[in-house]
């Protein structure tokens, strides 16, 4: 036996498939299907951690998803190292590493224990009275501290080696939880041929029938029907059955978050196995098939290891074959426990005795214990157990007090009743009803489409449960719109019915006591703090959650909620529907990051944009800069070079002989149909429809509110068609500007809009050897002064291949655009390449463009512009056409304070010292000496050495700056203050006649 | 100009390919392709000049001779060369209102074949890809993770996939790890 706690005969593992494992590096054995925490226990581990705030020893509560304290570390290597899982969750495999948390040196000797000692110092709300003041205590030493004492486990070190995967799903009906509910209501959904998606958290199917012995359904065991309907459905190609799924968000329209772990139960993962899977599944209905979790009860020393849900421990028996203890007790106010004790008793473990708090307790369960010679106390409380890293008795005493009874027991199993899964209900916006008759909140008004069935939806019995299901099974699949409905009938012939339970806390934990009874495990939630909460103002139990956490670790309150509800719906003498319910929200259970992330890691983070010449930069040593998602050059250094020494010769030689520069990031729009002048007048500020076909234009863009949106070339290919260009990093955003007033506001416009930014590379050549380069590879196209001038644009061939050829210049030197389609553009590159190395051309980067461009004055978008420019701010008035009467931007341009003296201008500015290169983004004022915080009147958006004008250059935007040309101004730096020349922006070529030099 | 090497076509990613559980992908051979805007007026003379009855149902696409047409919305066509035709050409006659802009070189194609196609698609895009609610020539501009693309289904196991040039690295990365997941 693996174990010894394992009893033979009992429970579904196989005893020959073991699998070894070490919890805090101790070996250990288990059975394949066992969990983390069945296997500790088969083991007779109950200490299994410490509690968050008081370091209090803990056990295992539950037998799953919901459990407050079994949280483990576990990892498969250094790097697969996972924090905080649930062991009750975390099944086992063969090389396992288990380790505790929260605890040091070790588990059973924790220094931080001593927390649990002083710990009416943490009582609610401690964090917001005892660490005040001094008020920078908090950052330096109180938040460090409290974190470092309080927490659970540790995050991994190391990058996640796992990779994760992702899948849209849509079906007609998706179930959420495959016990007895779900899965009745999957079979009458599937067959009637509509696709279904049924999940379940658990390795197997079956839900409550995993513990519950009684249940026969259609002549069969519950269990082993559970797991024929399984392999039913599975078989069927309609029906998608997920294990190890959890639905952990419900979001609107029926789109519900599932996350599949599909290797952390496997020994040996394959190579291209994700470890989680995220499902994002659209469903016409939704089947709520969530079931219960029993509450535990509130009394002294309840977190003690040993003491668990009644459920729980008939879990370990039944599925897991482990046996608890050896001697145990239970404490209950529900007739489900008395089923725990009926099991065990039957497998050979002594039954102390059932502590009952009703007064008469009764019916089959009861008759059976007290037959099986269970001894009953009926009307008496478990006020408190003994044993602090397992318990060794139970104290017993009459609900009214009286003489305390000490009962040894080593485990003790307690059910304070069962609370309906309404979380995913919540989670859909559904609103929840209290039930006043059975003390529970059920589902009330529906916001979706979706039916809650079973356990979840408050039915008792498994007969009305299955019978239920079936029929919404059926249903959903009807209005998702099945055509054929073949009904399913499931006899169920015999059932457990379970009813009573009690909420809040229990004899000896009541108001003005001061016991740990704990409500909220996870977060050292116990009775007195709600109380105290309450007593110090608190209302609303949003309130009183936040206050003293409950219900706030990551466990969400599974057992909590209720019970802190009680207790302060209790003290503010209220009805609990008068005091609320806290909101539930996702997800359900915790989510790793890899599983939302999935496959958008390293290169698939985000895009990364090449262009068609890419390849050929590269090899030509260029280093690249990020724009926006694009890969430019950035510069291309030869041997020996730095950065500022490549600029510097790359700027020289464009305006000594030429450059090739790679434009292919341009945005280009093209803008054709008979209204395609008229709809451009719209658009921009200049006027386009005496542009002549062949001619080109700078044009601006403004938004609505007169500021400059974007700013481009635009050629005009035909009366009907314009080859707009954009900025690089406005492509996508002025493309939506432009179809938004097209739609919106022109819808009248015969115009259409389509994007070539990717369909043409572009490939500047610039300088004064420029057309000589291109000319040689050119067909059909007269490249002279006269044919040809500055800002034209032709059509033709170069390379063989057609070519939009746009003389233009962004350098004030003569200058072309070719445009080729993309797949020729690294041919047509590399030609032009071949043809410039006859005129000592060189290829430069966006940095000599951006030099080059700021010599001549030329304003880059988003750099010398932030958003609160205007034309008139950046000198550009003489592109807004001034016999306009419409344009996007032309009422805003004309707002009192757009038109008001005292603008920030933008202007050149010269440093006294030419080798002092400013800083961008640098701020400006008048007078140096002033006290700070100094006025400032502006700052620099350009600056660079310019190797072309022997000194450095700078743009920048002033107040009142044109009318300050000739001003000394000053730029205050950590090590002292530049003085500066306000100048115009061109500083090279003022006359511009090198554009046909 | 005689002197002048010819330039050639450089498809990025030409003849990649790749085997996955279930599914193959494969970089298809370059192709015309037009974007096509038209007034419901043109409508006809454009279908006479290209060939193929312009689909109007929104999510359809018409195949003939290597053409294939795909609706992208009301007024919004995508057509496919595959024949060596000139659609552009084709069109330059016809009178009624449309728009016909040369795309031939903006997209990349990439064919997603095999029983775990539509899966692989699913694993970055959300439509629902049933052969019920997305039947063998069905056509749709959607998304793949955080790119657009246009999605064509040639066969009950077969999708044709375009994006943009430059997201093509992108596309083919995301579709190489979807096509891990069996």
């Amino acid at each position: 036996m693996a174990g010894s706690y394992r009893i033979s005969g009992q429970g579904r593992l196989t005893p020959a498939k073991t699998a070894r494992f070490t919890f805090d590096g101790k070996s250990m054995t288990g059975l394949a299907g066992d969990t983390v925490a069945s296997a500790l226990l088969a083991n007779g581990v109950h200490l299994v951690g410490r509690s968050f705030k008081y370091h209090r020893p803990r056990g295992i509560l539950s037998a799953g998803a919901e459990e407050p304290n079994a949280l483990v570390t576990v990892s498969r290597d250094a790097a697969r190292k996972t924090p905080n899982v649930r062991a009750t969750v975390q099944e086992l495999y063969d090389g396992l590493t288990v380790a505790s948390q929260n605890r040091w040196p070790s588990l059973s000797f924790d220094v931080g224990a001593v927390n649990d000692i002083a710990s009416p110092m943490f009582s609610a709300g401690f964090y917001y009275k005892t660490f005040m003041w001094p008020k920078a205590a908090w950052h330096k030493f109180y938040e460090p501290n409290i974190r470092a004492a309080a927490g659970l486990g540790v995050a991994p070190d190391q990058p996640d080696p796992d990779h994760y995967s992702a899948l849209y799903a849509h079906c007609e009906v998706l179930v959420l939880g495959g016990g007895a509910a779900g899965l009745a209501a999957a079979l009458a959904a599937a067959e009637t041929g509509v696709r279904v998606i049924i999940c379940d958290e658990q390795a197997e199917f079956g839900g409550a029938l995993r513990y519950e012995k009684g249940a026969v359904i259609d002549g069969q065991d519950g269990w082993s029907w559970a797991q024929d309907v399984v392999a039913k459905l599975a078989a069927m190609d309609n029906v998608t059955v997920l294990s190890r799924t959890t639905a952990f968000g419900y979001y609107a329209q029926n789109f519900v978050g599932l996350v599949e772990r599909v290797t952390d139960h496997l020994a040996r993962p394959g190579r291209d196995e994700p470890r989680e899977r995220l499902w994002q599944v659209r469903a016409k209905r939704v089947v709520i098939a969530t079931g219960a979790i029993e509450r535990h009860m509130v009394f002294a020393n309840n977190d003690r290891p040993g003491v668990m849900l009644a459920s729980a421990a008939r879990t370990f028996l039944n599925h897991y074959g482990v046996v608890v203890g050896r001697q145990i007790g239970v404490y209950t106010a529900n007739d489900s426990a008395y089923a725990a004790a009926i099991d065990l008793k039957k497998a050979g473990v002594g039954v102390a005795a059932v502590v009952d708090l009703r007064d008469n307790p009764s019916g089959p369960l009861v008759d059976e214990a007290r037959a099986l010679g269970i001894e009953v106390n009926h009307g008496r409380a478990v006020t408190s157990v003994n044993g602090s890293q397992r318990i060794k008795s139970m104290t017993v005493q009459a609900k009214g007090g009286g003489a305390e009874r000490t009962i040894a027991v080593d485990a003790l199993l307690m059910s304070a009743g069962w609370t309906p899964s309404v979380h995913m209900f919540s989670q859909s916006r559904g609103k929840v009803a209290f039930d006043d008759a059975t003390k529970r909140f059920l589902p009330g008004t529906y916001a979706q489409d979706c039916v809650s069935v079973g356990a979840c939806n408050g039915f008792d019995s498994l007969e009305d449960t299955v019978a239920q299901a079936l029929e919404a099974g059926a249903n959903a699949a009807r209005d998702a719109g099945a055509k054929s409905s073949k009904g399913v009938t499931l006899k169920v012939e015999a059932s457990e019915g379970w009813t009573g339970g009690m909420l809040g806390s229990g004899p000896g934990a009541g108001a003005g006591t001061t016991v740990k009874a704990f409500v909220d495990f996870q977060n050292d939630v116990t009775a007195k703090d709600i109380r105290q909460a309450v007593h110090e103002g608190m209302r609303s139990i949003e309130h009183v959650k936040r206050f003293t956490t409950n219900g706030m670790a990551t466990d969400q309150g599974k057992t909590s909620n209720m019970h802190g509800l009680a207790i302060a719906a209790e003290a503010l003498n209220k009805d609990i529907p008068a005091v609320g319910l806290t909101t539930f929200r996702a997800p359900y259970t915790p989510v790793t990051f890899g599983a939302i992330v999935n496959h958008a890691r390293h290169g698939l983070f985000d895009p990364t944009r090449k262009t068609p010449t890419h390849s050929w930069a590269e090899s030509h040593g260029a280093v690249f800069e990020d724009v926006g998602q694009w890969k430019r050059a950035w510069y291309f250094p030869r041997a020996g070079e730095d950065m500022h020494q490549a600029v510097d010769r790359e700027c020289v030689t464009v305006r000594k002989s030429a450059g090739l520069f790679d434009a292919s990031t341009l945005g280009k729009i093209e803008v054709v149909g008979p209204d395609a002048a008229r709809f451009m007048e719209l658009l921009y500020t200049n006027p386009w429809e005496k542009l002549e076909v062949g001619r080109c234009r700078y044009g601006i863009m403004l938004r609505e509110d007169g500021f400059i949106y974007d700013d481009g070339v635009v050629g005009r290919l035909a009366q009907d068609r314009f080859h707009v260009t954009t900025t690089t990093g406005g492509a996508a955003r002025v493309m939506n500007h432009m179809e938004d007033y097209l739609q919106t506001e022109f819808p009248d416009l015969d115009v259409w809009l389509t994007s070539v930014s990717e369909q043409w590379a572009v490939i500047a050549v610039q300088g004064p050897n420029s057309r000589d380069i291109i000319e040689p590879l050119v067909e059909g196209i007269d490249m002279s002064d006269e044919a040809m001038p500055h800002m034209s644009v032709r059509e033709g061939m170069i390379c063989g291949v057609p070519t939009r050829l746009f003389r233009m210049s962004f350098t004030g030197d003569r200058g072309f655009e070719v445009n080729v389609p993309a797949d020729y553009g690294r041919a047509v590159w590399e030609a032009l390449w071949a043809e410039g190395q006859k005129h000592g051309a060189c290829a430069y980067g966006t940095e000599a463009m951006h030099v080059l461009r700021a010599e001549k004055g030329y304003i880059i978008v988003g750099q010398d512009t932030d958003g609160t420019v205007t034309p008139n701010d950046a000198g550009l008035d003489w592109a807004v056409g001034k016999k306009k009467t419409d344009f996007v931007g032309i009422r805003g341009m004309t707002r009192p304070d757009l038109v008001a003296k005292g603008r920030k201008q933008l202007v050149g500015l010269k440093t006294k010292d030419p080798r002092t290169v400013l800083e961008e983004g640098a701020q400006i004022v008048e007078n140096p000496k002033q006290a700070i915080p100094m006025k400032m009147i502006g700052h620099v958006t350009s600056s660079y050495w310019s190797a072309n004008c022997d000194r450095s250059i700078a743009m920048g935007l002033v107040l009142g700056g044109r009318d300050r040309i000739g001003e000394t101004l000053y730029v205050p730096m950590p090590d002292g203050v530049i003085e500066v020349e306000v100048t115009g922006t061109v500083f090279f070529d003022e006359k511009g006649d090198r554009l046909n030099g | 100009m005689a002197k002048v090497a010819i330039a050639t076509r450089q498809p990025a990613h030409a003849g990649k390919s790749l085997g996955g559980h279930g599914v193959s992908l494969k970089v298809l051979e370059p192709a015309s392709r037009m974007s096509l805007r038209a007034r419901p007026a043109a409508v006809a003379a454009l279908s006479k000049a290209i060939g193929v009855t312009l689909p109007e149902k929104p999510k359809s696409s018409a195949v003939k001779a290597g053409r294939t047409v795909l609706w992208l919305g009301p007024d919004e066509w995508l057509v496919i060369d595959e024949a060596g035709g000139d659609p552009i050409g084709d069109c330059a006659s016809v009178k009624g209102l449309h728009s016909a802009v040369d795309v031939s070189h903006r997209n990349v194609g990439i064919a997603v074949i095999g029983p775990n196609a539509a899966d692989t698609i699913n694993a970055g895009c959300p439509q629902d890809l049933s052969l019920a609610a997305f039947p063998v020539g069905a056509a749709s501009r959607t998304v793949l993770g955080k790119v657009e693309m246009v999605l064509l289904r040639t066969g009950e196991d077969a999708f044709r996939l375009e994006c943009w040039r430059s997201f093509s690295d992108y596309v083919w990365g995301f579709l190489s790890e979807a096509a891990r997941d069996g």
